[in-house]
């Protein structure tokens, strides 16, 4: 293939065109006659003219240079990076769901409202919760939801908790979401085995613990199996614990949040749930609660009334509103089908072929790289490159020649309680001949280390470009294209 | 036990297999470390399993139980609206390198959802006038709440101001929003369908951290942003405005016009309406407020050997960096929203975003001037885009009945959220025909 590097401005040529609207068929209006001069644009936004060929072939150039699930394995830890089901796109390119507009009277979306509600059913019975929200777009919106959630009924009984406890290895959304539902944040450390020091926790909960945000099994997969008497820890201070579903996909069908005694839950339907990633984006962040916080939930919510659905914005206690209509609809039709698809019986299996390939993929690269918590991982686990540090290779390096082997690399640097890490999650939906080939590829690299180390250290050597200079293009920044003149 | 699942893998000799290399009898061994008190036991209590034909024909007939654009001609917008997608945008973003791939923090692999977020950015920045944009959020109502945020913590004051011509919806997250971090959200009335320009005059303070404007505003109008930046300005208050891109191709820019802060949604260009989401917000600033803007922004930058490249920029503003310091919480964003926009804006092109713009303008005005000449009331008294207030004999509710039976999806009803009641708010994109617009005023008549 041609190697391709224009901007689609560079390829832009007066007077062409991708789109042909068509004439007006009512009388045509002369702007100035319309509106005051002064709200009239005097020079035209500078967007691209270019055919509808050189469109396509400009995208597709584009897609060639990115990778996604479909191209390959994808072990990004705690990013859930599974296969995104056909069916699931087509389910929602329906144009009884992506022709519909929120507004429209509640008498003709039923089948819409149906889907929601039966998800809103769905969703709470994985989570153990009693009622769930499908608004929040993303899992970061799902936790702030939640934390206002909590920051609603500790006022509503007269408390103004101020602190959020987090632990050590917890995702950089947690401690985010609590200073934008304005709390303060104080970190929890870990033990030696990687889990929630349960004395330490309990040194840091008192009467002014609003919620102890965990993540079961934690970033380093592993479960925390004290998980009960962490729960009564929290709930004799009278603090809530919520529950940061990003690693559901370890669960499915073998425990619930709510079993664990989790009071408000966010799930990641773009990670557990297969609706796909999209680039960054859009997520959706449902959140659950327990009986007691139901009130709190954000507005509108769905009800059912005989065979009827309507939305209901008249709560008092609610929150409010978080994000515009219902959600993410379109993500959330994906979620439905996916949970269709695999029903009670699929959806346990994901979690114990996920828990099996992370372990089986553990095993193996065990001898090649530390790891540093030795016992059973959940869906994913956690090696550190401290060994190759000492031979000048970092895991940065060991990541970026990756690249050259045609995989995506695992997270690195996080959590960041573990030097030089490497969080690898190779999900559910890969062979056993994928993770083998990918443990073959990090072993040789490690040979790499030992006896070719430049090897590494000038990956990758594949890629249509080569690494780039990160610290000058945030120093000096470039955000948009500049026409040179 | 291999699964019948076509999403997995796993035969029994695979399982086995592995099963041997972990020296244990069985999978259940792996969650050992679970306490037998909070196992489930049996099955979830959701539905069985449905296999893919069936479950597409179950899907289609939900989907067919919804009235939709294909079959009933659209007057309802409010935010979200019936526009013409072309059909490159859906072909582009089906393209799974770039729906399947993950938030692009390996540049070397991720070059073309990160260049295309970069030309994206540059759009955004022309149609608003502004200097930097960031490469999306949420959905525009949730952008105008980050907007606010933004401008209280960057100016150091406790207060926003917000027209009640913006959203309801805008109004009612900046509200949720400011709840959590604990700084005031006070409206400004309207006086007929605009912000009140002598109320605001006397509402703002020294302690105001900006106004909130929405242009063209929710009744369709097109407030005057100069007067607006005046009053902002002689108080160092800051400008946020929250536009509609599309009107955006005619309108002067609100940058030019002085906003600090412009914010809206992508939807009209590039988006189904999908009832309500995903949409795909839009965060746009001047070069004073680059460091503080919420969420992710691609930067040029260049490789060893000199090569123009594209990556992540300025992250040390962002969750994973910072944590509770951070500028917001974001993180997933609506990435592929961003991409489908930025198609849609380069195959209509400098011209035809003019173009599709201009027709809106001129079916929206042959409707309210139709509406006029059979003696309907419409309200607006300033200059609107494609969406206008009239007063119907009725209520919206009983007047949407009637339209609903015609084929038509009537306009938002205003006694919801205001208290206009038998008022409709009306819009009229490039989608609807001179014979559409005649029938839908028929049935007006007939109410």
């Amino acid at each position: 293939m041609k190697p391709y590097h224009s901007l689609i401005f560079e390829i832009s040529q007066s007077d062409r065109s991708a789109v042909d609207l068509p004439d007006s068929d009512v009388d045509t209006i002369n702007l100035n006659d319309k509106f005051p001069n002064h709200l009239l644009r005097e020079t035209e936004a500078e967007l691209p003219e270019v055919s509808e060929l050189q469109l396509i072939r400009h995208y597709t150039a584009l897609s060639n240079k990115n990778y996604g699930v479909d191209s390959g394995f994808y072990p990004l830890g705690s990013c859930t990076m599974k296969y995104n089901p056909k069916l699931n796109e087509d389910v929602a390119r329906l144009e009884g769901f992506n022709r519909i507009h929120p507004y429209q009277s509640t008498e003709t979306v039923q089948g819409a409202m149906h889907l929601l509600y039966q998800l809103q059913e769905d969703l709470a019975v994985i989570s153990g919760m009693d009622a769930v929200t499908l608004q929040p777009s993303a899992g970061a919106q799902g936790e702030w939801t939640g934390l206002m959630i909590a920051k609603k009924y500790h006022q509503q009984n007269g408390e103004n908790r101020s602190k959020v406890l987090v632990p050590d290895s917890a995702h950089g959304t947690n401690p985010a979401s609590a200073a934008v539902a304005g709390f303060e944040t104080v970190t929890i450390p870990s033990n030696a085995d990687g889990l929630v020091d349960v004395e330490a926790l309990k040194a840091h909960v008192d009467h002014d613990t609003a919620a102890l945000m965990l993540t079961n099994p934690s970033t380093l997969g592993l479960f925390e199996k004290d998980i009960v008497e962490i729960a009564d820890i929290v709930h004799e201070a009278g603090g809530l614990l919520y529950y940061d579903g990003a690693n559901a996909n370890a669960i499915l069908g073998k425990t619930t949040p709510g079993k664990m005694g989790f009071d408000i839950v966010h799930l990641n339907l773009h990670k557990t749930f297969t609706t796909p990633h999209g680039g960054g984006g859009p997520g959706a962040g449902p959140v659950g609660v327990v009986k007691e916080l139901t009130p709190y939930l954000p507005v509108p919510r769905i009800t059912k009334e005989g065979d009827q659905y309507r939305f209901h914005t008249d709560e008092p206690l609610s929150v409010g509103r978080v994000k515009g209509y219902y959600g993410n609809f379109g993500i959330l039709v994906r979620a439905y089908t996916y949970i269709r698809t695999m029903g009670p019986d699929g959806l346990r299996q994901v979690s114990e072929s996920a828990v099996l390939h992370a372990n089986y993929l553990k095993k193996r690269l065990e001898p090649y790289f530390e790891a540093p918590y030795p016992q059973i991982c959940k869906h994913e686990f956690v090696l550190s490159g401290i060994n190759q540090k000492k031979l000048g290779v970092r895991t940065l390096d060991i990541a970026k020649r990756l690249l050259d082997f045609g995989y995506h690399p695992p997270t690195i640097y996080f959590p960041l309680n573990v030097e030089e890490a490497l969080m690898i999650e190779p999900t559910e939906t890969e062979t056993k001949e994928t993770l083998d080939a990918f443990a073959d590829t990090m072993i040789q690299i490690a040979k790499e280390i030992e006896e070719n180390p430049m090897m590494v250290l000038e990956a990758p050597h594949t890629t249509v470009i080569g690494r780039l200079d990160e610290t000058k293009a945030s120093r000096k920044p470039i955000l948009r294209y500049t026409k040179q003149e | 036990m291999g699964s019948t699942f076509r999403y997995l893998p796993d035969t029994a000799q695979d399982q086995q297999a592995m099963l041997d290399a972990l020296n244990i009898d069985s999978i259940d061994n792996l969650f050992d470390d679970l306490p037998t008190s909070i196992r489930l036991n049996g099955e979830l209590p959701i539905e069985k399993a449905i296999a893919e034909p069936l479950l597409m024909k179950k899907m289609q007939q939900l989907a067919s139980k919804n009235t939709n654009a294909n079959q009933h001609s659209y007057f309802l917008g409010a935010g979200t609206y019936d526009h013409f997608i072309p059909s490159v945008v859906n072909h582009v973003i089906s393209r799974s390198e770039f729906y399947t791939a993950y938030t692009p923090y390996q540049p070397e692999i991720s070059q073309g959802e990160l260049q295309a977020i970069f030309e994206f950015q540059t759009m955004v920045c022309e149609l608003t006038g502004m200097d930097v944009a960031n490469s999306s959020m949420y959905d525009g109502f949730t952008s105008v709440a980050e907007a606010a945020a933004l401008a209280v913590s960057s100016t150091k004051r406790s207060k926003v101001l917000i027209s009640q011509a913006v959203h309801p919806e805008s109004r009612a997250i900046s509200s949720t929003n400011a709840s959590g971090l604990s700084y005031k959200v006070e409206e400004i009335n309207l006086l007929d369908e605009i912000t009140n320009l002598k109320e605001l005059q006397q509402k703002i303070d020294q302690d105001t951290a900006a106004i909130i404007i929405q242009y063209p505003n929710f009744f369709g109008s097109v407030e005057d942003l100069n007067q607006i930046k005046q009053i902002a300005e002689s108080h160092g208050a800051l400008l946020i405005v929250s536009a509609n891109p599309l009107a955006l191709a005619l309108l002067q820019s609100p940058g030019h016009l002085g906003a600090d802060i412009v914010v809206g949604d992508m939807q009209p260009l590039g988006i189904p309406m999908s009832f309500g989401g995903p949409h795909c917000g839009y965060f746009a600033v001047n070069k004073k407020l680059m460091r503080k803007i919420p969420g992710r922004i691609v930067g040029e930058a260049l490789d060893a050997n000199g090569k123009r490249g594209f990556t992540l920029a300025l992250q040390a503003r962002e969750q994973h960096i910072r944590r509770e310091k951070a500028s917001s919480n974001i993180c997933s964003n609506q990435a592929l929203n961003a991409l489908a926009s930025a198609v849609c804006m380069s195959a209509l092109g400098k011209q035809g975003i003019r173009k599709m713009a201009q027709l809106n303008v001129e079916k929206a005005d042959y409707m309210a001037k139709q509406l006029a000449k059979k003696g309907f009331n419409v309200i607006n008294r300033a200059p609107f885009f494609n969406e206008f207030i009239v007063s119907l004999p009725v209520s919206a509710r009983t007047a949407n009945r009637k339209l609903i039976e015609a084929g038509f999806v009537g306009g938002f009803d205003l006694s919801i959220d205001y208290d206009l009641a038998n008022h409709m708010l009306i819009a009229v994109t490039e989608q609807r025909t001179k014979a559409e617009i005649d029938q839908f005023i028929t049935v007006l008549e007939a109410l």
